[in-house]
């Protein structure tokens, strides 16, 4: 009974002490992988840094676990290369991160000029001459407004729809069947292609309208689908989290339900409902499939949300991409310069979003 | 502990010679103020430890001795806990800690220069205030999860006599034994804690650190622990932070009163003693106030 | 919360607001109408998607029958999008770890941000990096390698792109692009592992890396699962990153590096529909509504995965 409790179970008393793999030795190993990664790939012809990186890191994973194996113990070892793995994976992700931003830039500075935010692409001949000589023509003024336009409309729709139905759930009525199944709903909603709900809102307006209808409005229905669970979502939450001690707090001095939600839960939660409502923004303003069945393409401005194809700002990027025309660098570069365009814009209502949630939230909540 | 009882006896913790015929050192007798090196004793030398810049605890020189319970007691943010946790290098675990001076464990310095936390870790195991059992994990599992990460390769009949073997040094077997496979959560709150330090004694550590194991039990849970504890001390280094001073005077040797001198300054050792001379008459004046309930 | 026993206690409860004032019944109804209207919104996308797409279901449509039709699309679409999971999740999760456990803690915040700003990118901009600078660069250095070593595999066999305009480029692509949302609620979730089981396992003398496999990865794999799940369903839905890149062709192709390549349902929506009419739109709408089903499915799945996971990691 006894030797079959002590020997192999008791832990063989571990020393406190043992080698350790310094920080001297890592860089060691760190070189020698950047050496043999060079030395793989340099002698292939169509010599590519990726690769050598690649080779590299391999290299520096693979040493570091047999030395510290031998140096330190397994599970050292084992730990080291985890920390190893993970550091590389962050470092992977921040490549294509970099790559479209330096690819956006480099490309969209081209025309990156007051033209490009005042013209629209409706040609002239004089104008078509000029382009030809490299003057740099045309721009994405109406796409732009188009944007904003169907962005606008559809945020007008949402909003309200959204933070309603946040106040149903969380104020009036709470754990009502009815509430039950619009949370269902809305999570159903939130998982609906931005495709489909472009088919829908084709569909809707055709029924009313005709076949072939396209207008900024139905462009904005489409996007007020995809927006609203997401307002729902982050208003509830935001609505949740509100103290009820504050609520009673109203009610005991009298103040009816409407006037408690309007006056105090609301502005309490405003910071949170804000930056929500950026995101829900900032998600919609790059969509194209579901715009590119419902407003469709136009080379000129229409600021009528009510009939007539409107253009919008993705929609313009991918559109000129692929039928570029006969001028195609120059209607490349405006393709790009739209694109910068969208990824500032995203930037800036992603920024605003987290110093709206900074700045706008009441001291000593959450 | 009887000697026919076979599967608690004759286990030796971590000794460098495992001979099974040794005999059970004879623990330190009540009284005996003579520091020892024998055994498994903690030597704490000149310890200082710092957060960052902030200096928690200053000059702390003690020994605690082998075998026997010890208990630190001392007034809330008096460092007790943090000199606990300085004994099996826990406190690391936040960012910017750090220590000066020496803690000796056998003669060997923990924090000499190639001396790896993990490798502490293990010989010095830890009870914590709420009871943490892996949520994922069924009770059979939870007990060798300290085990599992030394040995890889085990029969399955020797991991269950050592879950047998650490779930009795725990006084847990018989109420658990039929339910291994259930999860650790589904215990009571004195069972998930008897389950943790059944985990802690899997590995065979030389030391067992609580800290308030049993401040969020209720007082049935409590006594089973404090009974345990007077169980384990035969086998084990057993340090206690405290806050309740009954406790303390139940179930320990020796006892050691932290203090502060106001708010912001360091905690400092006031004084370590029998436990008996502690609480019957102490040598310092805040000692004497703080175990009559002047302060605290 | 004690309420003061008053006179009117019984017949008062003050945090029961009588919701009979006319704001309030203004108010309320706006609220509950609000409601209704999600309901009707969702009946009215179902009626008219059905409506519009039943014509196409049940005829021929150029000599072709629907299910032959919408067979290889579907495939496209769980192809790219299945690939697209495979590839991100190992990569977010091990970011997310990287994020909450090793980073320094200051810089931990602002690494997710930069993260988080991968979400941000429209797809059609990732769409025209894709096919301008990602489809070049892989298909003169990956694809040509992948051909000559592993062409016994179906995935590799064919002739290799030069223009990069593949499945497998797509894939790499939808990963870069829905490998934030895996993230992102991976991050949250390992977060919140509590701090006591985390001390518990390094207690036991655990390396930092078998703490996070004893106490962080049990705890937070129904929340990882969950993420990946919404992820796949970004990944199903996703337009115009395929429409852009990818080079289609009709039929089932299991080549992932060829010009060849089964075409996913919304891209194929967008690509046809500007073109298409009559009964050529009904079938595109069908084709919607299968998708909506398949998207459907996967997120009712994630969501009951991330109810009953959490409530199982409650200890």
């Amino acid at each position: 009974m006894t030797a079959t409790l002590t020997d192999p179970l008791a832990l063989a008393d571990a020393p406190l002490t043992r080698g350790r793999l310094g920080v001297a030795g890592q860089w060691a190993i760190a070189a020698v992988a950047v050496a043999v990664g060079l030395a793989v790939t340099l002698p292939f012809d169509g010599f590519k840094w990726g690769w050598a990186l690649v080779v590299a890191a391999v290299t520096y994973i693979a040493v570091t676990y047999t030395v510290a194996r031998v140096v330190e113990d397994r599970r050292q070892a084992a730990d080291r290369v985890a920390t190893a793995v993970m550091t590389t994976a962050f470092v992977i992700v921040l490549v294509p991160l970099a790559s479209v931003t330096w690819t956006v830039i480099k490309n969209g500075a081209a025309r990156f000029d007051l033209a490009f935010f005042t013209d629209d692409v409706k040609f002239t001949t004089a104008e078509l001459a000029a382009q030809r000589e490299g003057a740099k023509v045309g721009g994405a003024s109406h796409a732009i407004l188009g944007t904003l336009i169907v962005t606008g409309l559809a945020t007008v729709f949402a909003v309200p729809f959204g933070l309603f139905t946040a106040i149903y759930l969380v104020e009036y009525g709470v754990k009502s069947r009815l509430a039950r199944a619009i949370t269902a709903m809305v999570d159903v909603m939130t998982g609906i292609p931005s495709i489909v709900a472009g088919l829908f809102a084709y569909a809707l307006f055709e029924l009313f309208f005709g076949p072939g209808t396209r207008s900024g409005l139905s462009a904005a229905v489409a996007l007020t689908v995809l927006m609203t669970p997401v307002v729902v979502r982050s208003a509830e939450e935001m609505l949740r989290l509100v103290p009820n001690e504050l609520r009673e707090a109203s009610y005991a001095l009298g103040v009816p339900k409407w006037k408690t939600i309007v006056k105090v839960v609301i502005p309490t939660a405003i910071a949170g409902i804000l930056t929500g409502i950026t995101l829900a923004i900032a998600r919609v303003i790059g969509e194209t499939a579901p715009l590119l069945i419902t407003a469709g393409v136009l080379d000129a401005r229409n600021l009528n949300p009510f009939s007539g194809r409107m253009t919008t700002l993705p929609v313009y990027a991918y559109q000129y991409y692929q039928i570029p025309g006969t001028a195609k660098q120059a209607a490349y570069d405006r393709v790009w310069a739209a694109a910068l365009t969208l990824v500032l814009i995203v930037g800036i209502l992603f920024t605003l979003a987290r110093v709206l949630a900074t700045v706008l939230k009441p001291k000593g909540l959450k | 502990m009887n000697a026919s009882d076979s599967n608690a006896t004759v286990i030796t913790k971590g000794n460098d010679t495992m001979t099974s015929a040794e005999p059970v050192a004879a623990p330190a007798t009540a009284g005996t103020a003579a520091p020892s090196r024998a055994g498994h004793a903690i030597e704490a030398i000149d310890l200082d430890i710092y957060y960052s810049d902030f200096l928690a605890v200053q000059g702390v020189s003690m020994t605690i001795e082998p075998r026997s319970v010890t208990a630190f007691i001392g007034p809330s943010g008096c460092g007790k806990s943090t000199v606990l946790r300085s004994l099996n290098r826990m406190h690391e675990v936040i960012a910017g800690a750090r220590v000066e001076g020496q803690v000796l464990l056998n003669g060997q310095d923990l924090y000499g220069a190639a001396v790896d936390p993990v490798a502490v870790r293990r010989k010095v195991g830890m009870v914590f205030q709420r009871p943490n059992p892996f949520p994922t994990m069924s009770i059979y599992d939870n007990v060798l999860a300290g085990f599992k990460l030394n040995t890889k390769k085990f029969k399955k009949a020797d991991a269950d006599a050592l879950v047998e073997k650490s779930l009795r040094g725990a006084n847990l077997w018989q109420e658990v034994k039929d339910r291994l496979d259930k999860p650790g959560s589904g215990l009571s709150g004195g069972q998930q804690q008897r389950l943790c330090i059944a985990r802690a004694i899997a590995v065979s550590p030389d030391v067992l650190l609580m800290d308030e194991p049993c401040s969020a039990l209720d007082p049935i849970s409590t006594l089973a622990i404090e009974q345990l504890m007077l169980e384990l001390k035969d086998n084990y280094t057993i340090v206690i932070v405290t806050h309740n001073m009954q406790q303390a005077a139940r179930v320990s040797e020796r006892t050691a009163f932290f203090n502060l001198e106001a708010t912001g300054k360091p905690g400092k050792l006031v004084e370590m003693d029998d436990t008996k001379t502690i609480f019957a008459n102490p040598r310092e004046k805040a000692t004497q106030d703080y175990v009559t309930g002047r302060f605290g | 919360m004690t309420t003061l026993e008053s006179p009117l206690a019984d017949t008062v409860d003050l945090r029961d607001q009588p919701v009979s004032k006319l704001g309030d019944r203004i108010f309320g109804g706006l609220s509950k109408g609000a409601g209704v209207m999600i309901l009707v919104t969702l009946a009215a996308v179902a009626v008219f998607l059905i409506a519009r797409a039943r014509p196409a279901l049940f005829t021929d449509v150029h000599d072709q029958n629907f299910f032959a039709y919408v067979g290889p699309l579907v495939f496209g679409t769980l192809l790219a999008a299945l690939l697209a999971l495979l590839i991100a999740t190992p990569v977010a999760v091990a970011v997310a770890l990287y994020i909450t456990h090793y980073a320094p803690k200051a810089l931990a915040q602002t690494l997710g941000y930069f993260v988080d700003l991968l979400a941000a990118i429209p797809s059609v901009v990732y769409g025209l990096w894709g096919i301008t600078v990602f489809a070049p660069v892989v298909s003169r250095d990956v694809y040509p390698f992948l051909n000559d070593y592993f062409s016994w595999l179906p995935f590799f066999s064919g002739t290799a792109s030069t223009s990069g305009r593949t499945m497998l480029t797509v894939a790499f692509v939808l990963a870069v692009m829905i490998l934030p949302i895996i993230t992102a609620i991976s991050r949250e979730v390992f977060r919140q592992t509590p701090r006591l089981h985390e001390e518990a396992s390094l207690a036991l003398g655990a390396t930092r890396w078998e703490m996070i496999r004893q106490a962080v990865l049990p705890y937070g794999r129904s929340g990882v699962i969950s993420g990946a799940m919404l992820g796949l369903g970004r990944a199903l839905g996703e337009t115009m990153a395929v429409a852009i890149i990818l080079s289609p062709a009709n039929g089932y192709f299991w080549s992932l590096i060829t010009n060849q390549n089964s075409n996913t349902i919304a891209a194929n929506i967008a690509l046809k529909f500007p073109e298409s009419t009559g009964i050529e739109i009904n079938r595109l709408v069908a084709t919607g509504l299968v998708l909506f089903v398949i998207t459907f499915g996967v997120n009712a799945l994630a969501r009951r995965i991330a109810n009953t996971g959490f409530n199982g990691a409650e200890g």
